[in-house]
């Protein structure tokens, strides 16, 4: 890591993995379980995440000693509004279908408390340098968290991934289906993304004890 | 004598090692261990945990037995009519028996192999014994899913239902929801074409749809929900020859496990009484609305709002849900009190969504799985009334 110092990349990295915000903040769970059914669906959310988020943060931290601190959340939300609109509106201009099957839930990206989360924890204290690569970080790991659970969605629940049958076929029985495989529409249902997201909390704290709350 | 010593001496031999749980656990389900307390301040009782879920599967055996003849006579009466005139001359028979064991076993095979496995490794994995708390759940799931469930789908529920129903919690015990409920609701919305419908409750009834000699399997629940008069009488269902999960049909032989669990003081009375009294009590409401002429004929709820309330005892698996899962100590109310409230709700729900819910008319499953969320709620507030009651007391004693 030669262009990062060791504090910088920690930023980014630590998202990842031991500081979840997903897994271990337990923060925006609503989204993870409402658009994480198909795979494809998953990976532009966390795109979106990704650009807002890391746009954001630089913005709030450029203005960090203008805003009065009384009206700070005001200010916060207004700049969220703002990205988000510009992403719905790229969405609805390149990517129009996928755009309706998010339907309200890019709106409500301007909800996700990771995003206001960081505004105030971070960005509202750092240079925009740092802002930025934390804002990457904490969306990235939001993002791995969104792309691992609608993998298994969508995999399990409708036998595809990004749209293509990798299992086979349902209806003309090819592939697994012809030896009597069937979907599983638990997988569909929003309950079974909460779970998947249990297990993934699960494993983690398996693997690393230090994570175990008392 | 000498299987005891053999696997005694294995125990011995594999103690504090890895492995250890996995042999003591083989030695005492079948014997009682070597050693045992002789003196000291200890209770000495043979009623422990495995004794409980034992005489459980001893109530259920009748169950089991009349599930095995049943699967094969709705199969042979779904495709000739005529063997349904004289259901006592045409029901015990080997046909029957031979074709019902084929189907039976392997799921019960299937669910006491996946699930102790399962046990095994997580008792090896988190070092404890292996707990018994399996062997009920592995009796009853095959009891309360339907014949021709494929048993892949069925290890599968079986392996969510023990990790995510039980073993997160803890194990044994530990868990809020009744795990062979929690496979069984797996089983539903994963795979609702294998669960619910007309095609699923007789052996053979899905692979035979669209040839000539197609036959139908409708339970009585789901006719009404149709608004069509089921074929089957009233006595049809209170015996149990009718089509339906596995072990559930027969209210009669329910009736005689409910008699021995009470006996033996295994199952809570409170429970089961609350729990007919509750379901009794939303029929005589449906039946007074349809009584006062709020839904007519025509209506898509007519028919099982119509149905005379004392009926929906014995149509469906509502006498099996509340004998045999609703009175599970674990998930249900502890408390006396809690108890009349956690089983009136069970058979108040269970009827209620069996009416409201076109898409699947039996509601106990759900019902007992939301009472068991809500039996640590009743509890609390039972015991803070008794708290609230005797502080009353007291002041008023020191007053």
């Amino acid at each position: 890591m030669g262009l990062l110092s060791k504090k910088d990349s920690k930023l980014i990295l630590d998202p990842l993995a031991d500081n979840n915000p997903i897994t271990i903040q337990v923060l925006g769970i609503c989204s993870a379980l409402a658009i994480t059914a198909q795979l494809k669906a998953s990976i532009v959310m966390a795109i979106s995440v990704l650009a807002v988020m890391g746009i954001g943060n630089v913005v709030i931290s450029l203005m960090r000693n203008v805003i009065p601190s009384k009206i700070r959340i005001i200010v916060q939300l207004v700049v969220v509004a703002s990205l988000v609109i510009v992403v719905d509106q790229v969405l609805k201009a390149f990517a129009y279908s996928l755009s309706k099957e998010l339907s309200v839930f890019i709106g409500l990206i301007i909800t996700n408390c990771i995003i206001m989360g960081r505004f105030e924890a971070f960005a509202l204290a750092n240079g925009p340098w740092r802002s930025f690569l934390d804002g990457i970080g904490n969306a990235a790991g939001y993002g791995l968290i969104l792309v691992i659970v609608g993998f298994f969605r969508e995999l399990l629940g409708s036998g595809t991934l990004l749209g293509y049958q990798v299992l086979g076929d349902p209806i003309t029985k090819t592939g697994l289906y012809a030896i009597g495989y069937e979907n599983n529409g638990f997988m569909l249902l929003s309950p079974m993304a909460l779970i998947i997201v249990g297990l993934i909390i699960w494993v983690q704290r398996a693997r690393n004890k230090d994570l175990i709350e008392e | 004598m000498g299987l005891k010593q053999n696997l005694h001496k294995l125990k011995e031999k594999y103690r504090g090692t890895k492995m250890a749980p996995a042999f003591n656990a083989l030695h005492t389900f079948l014997y009682m261990p070597n050693e045992t307390t002789h003196s000291g301040s200890h209770v000495r009782v043979v009623d422990d945990l495995k004794r409980t879920m034992n005489t459980v599967i001893m109530a259920l055996v009748p169950c089991l037995i009349f599930g095995i003849f049943n699967a094969g006579y709705q199969h042979y009466a779904a495709i000739d009519g005529t063997l349904r005139l004289d259901p006592l001359a045409n029901f015990f028979t080997w046909d029957n028996f031979a074709l019902g064991a084929l189907k039976v076993l392997p799921l019960v095979i299937i669910s006491y192999g996946v699930g102790l496995l399962i046990e095994f490794i997580f008792a090896i994995i988190n070092k404890h014994e292996v707990e018994e708390g399996y062997l009920v759940t592995g009796m009853l799931v095959p009891l309360i899913v339907p014949i021709d469930i494929p048993l892949w789908m069925l290890t599968v529920a079986v392996i969510f239902g023990v990790v995510i129903g039980k073993e997160v919690f803890g194990g044994t015990g530990m868990n809020i929801l009744n795990p062979a409920l929690t496979i069984r609701a797996f089983l539903f919305f994963a795979y609702p074409t294998w669960m619910s419908g007309d095609k699923v409750w007789v052996h053979g009834a899905k692979e035979m749809t669209g040839q000539p000699d197609a036959i139908s399997g409708e339970t009585i629940l789901g006719s009404l929900a149709q608004n069509q008069e089921p074929i089957y009488s009233i006595w049809d269902s209170f015996w149990g020859f009718i089509p339906g999960s596995v072990g559930e049909t027969s209210t009669f032989l329910i009736l005689l496990g409910a008699a021995f669990l009470i006996y033996t003081k295994i199952g809570s009375w409170r429970i089961m009484l609350s729990a007919v009294i509750g379901a009794l009590a939303m029929g005589l409401i449906f039946n007074g609305v349809v009584n006062a002429g709020w839904i007519q004929e025509g209506n898509t709820f007519y028919g099982l709002m119509s149905e005379t309330f004392w009926h929906h005892l014995v149509i469906g698996g509502l006498a099996f849900g509340i004998v045999y899962m609703a009175t599970d100590p674990v998930t249900g109310s502890q408390t006396n009190m809690g108890k009349w409230y956690y089983g009136f709700f069970i058979g108040f729900i269970s009827v209620l969504i069996r009416v409201f819910n076109p898409a699947y008319p039996e509601g106990v499953m759900l019902a007992i799985l939301l009472m068991n969320v809500f039996a640590p709620t009743i509890d609390h507030y039972v015991v803070q009334g008794n708290i609230k009651k005797r502080m009353k007391r007291l002041k008023a004693k020191t007053a």
